[in-house]
């Protein structure tokens, strides 16, 4: 029991999740326009860390580029607005997730293509057993070995 | 016939994924590098302090109608310094006036390098917030661009230019024009 008490003040820490956010900034007055902020500063790439979202990072330009979004937002840009202007300066790159375009189109499609080629050859595959299976007059028993 | 099959298509589906691979390997662009959407597109405006004489502003609309090179640094920026003989270099030439962006710095600590190091540039502005560095969509100094008389970039170099780089990429381009 003692030794759960101790644990307590770290489960809490654990549990204060806006605790571990890089952002400092206060949270928008408009809940509507925090909710946008947040989802918009979470799909942008950080440009000099380019593994995390300007959410995410903790540098400079990442910071400046959530004031962007901010700044955007309070001027009552749409979010599509705001991912264009990021994307004219810094490329389709700066999205996590691509856009729908004929240059992405078979990043798009590539998942559904590749299960409907792995539905055609599994269903070629079967329907050949199953013709061989018609053709040979054993059955499946005198195979099974005893 | 199918015996064939069995092993030519596989293999040929490897084969093909293989090339489809190699060619994405060789046209990917240098790792880390994004190829900047704004070279072909008029340059950002800007207007920012000026570094060199306090309460003066350089603006892109006192270079419109000529040839110039607008270098992004910092004193925070290790390889800034690499670059910046080149840049001392091309003034030398005196062929385009070269404006220096003074990125995300503390104002003193830019007029030290200058004192220190020489100043290559024309005019120096200072964007201590970094917005009109995130309108030229700069992700890390230094970078460069050249912009013609009409307004519009028409090449950028990402990371140290070079005298080589100047040379090849850069002067022809002006020296075309003025011809």
């Amino acid at each position: 029991m003692r030794r759960l008490r101790a644990c307590l003040p770290v489960l809490a820490l654990c549990a204060s999740f806006a605790a571990w956010a890089v952002d400092p900034s206060p949270p928008m007055a408009d809940p509507s326009l925090q909710e946008r902020y947040l989802t918009l500063t979470h799909e942008l790439r950080c440009v000099q860390c380019q593994n995390e979202t300007i959410a995410d990072s903790p540098v400079e330009i990442a910071a400046q580029l959530r004031r962007e979004v901010r700044e955007s937002l309070l001027a009552g840009k749409s979010d599509d607005e705001i991912r264009e202007a990021m994307v004219s300066r810094y490329s389709e790159f700066i999205l996590f997730k691509p856009r729908w375009s004929a240059r992405t189109a078979l990043l798009w499609l590539a998942p559904g293509l590749m299960l409907l080629a792995g539905l055609i050859i599994g269903w070629r595959v079967l329907s050949r057993r199953q013709q061989l299976l018609a053709s040979d007059p054993s059955t499946v028993d005198e195979e099974t070995p005893v | 016939m199918s015996k064939i099959n069995r092993f030519v298509l596989p293999l040929a589906g490897f084969a093909l994924l293989v090339v489809l691979l190699a060619v994405g390997l060789k046209q990917a662009p240098e790792k880390g590098i994004i190829i900047s959407p704004l070279v072909g597109k008029p340059a950002p405006g800007f207007e920012l302090p000026d570094l060199l004489q306090p309460g003066n502003k350089v603006a892109s609309s006192q270079y419109q109608g000529q040839w110039y090179l607008v270098n992004v640094w910092g004193s925070w920026c290790v390889a800034c310094r690499v670059e910046h003989e080149a840049l001392l270099q091309i003034k030398a030439q005196s062929r385009v006036p070269i404006i220096g962006i003074d990125w995300n710095d503390a104002d003193d600590a830019g007029l030290e390098w200058l004192s220190k190091l020489g100043n290559p540039y024309t005019r120096v502005a200072s964007d201590s917030e970094g917005r009109t560095a995130i309108a030229y969509g700069v992700t890390a100094a230094p970078e460069s661009f050249l912009i013609n008389p009409d307004g519009v970039i028409v090449k950028k170099q990402t990371g140290v230019m070079t005298p080589e780089s100047w040379q090849r990429d850069f002067l022809p381009l002006v020296a075309g024009a003025a011809r």
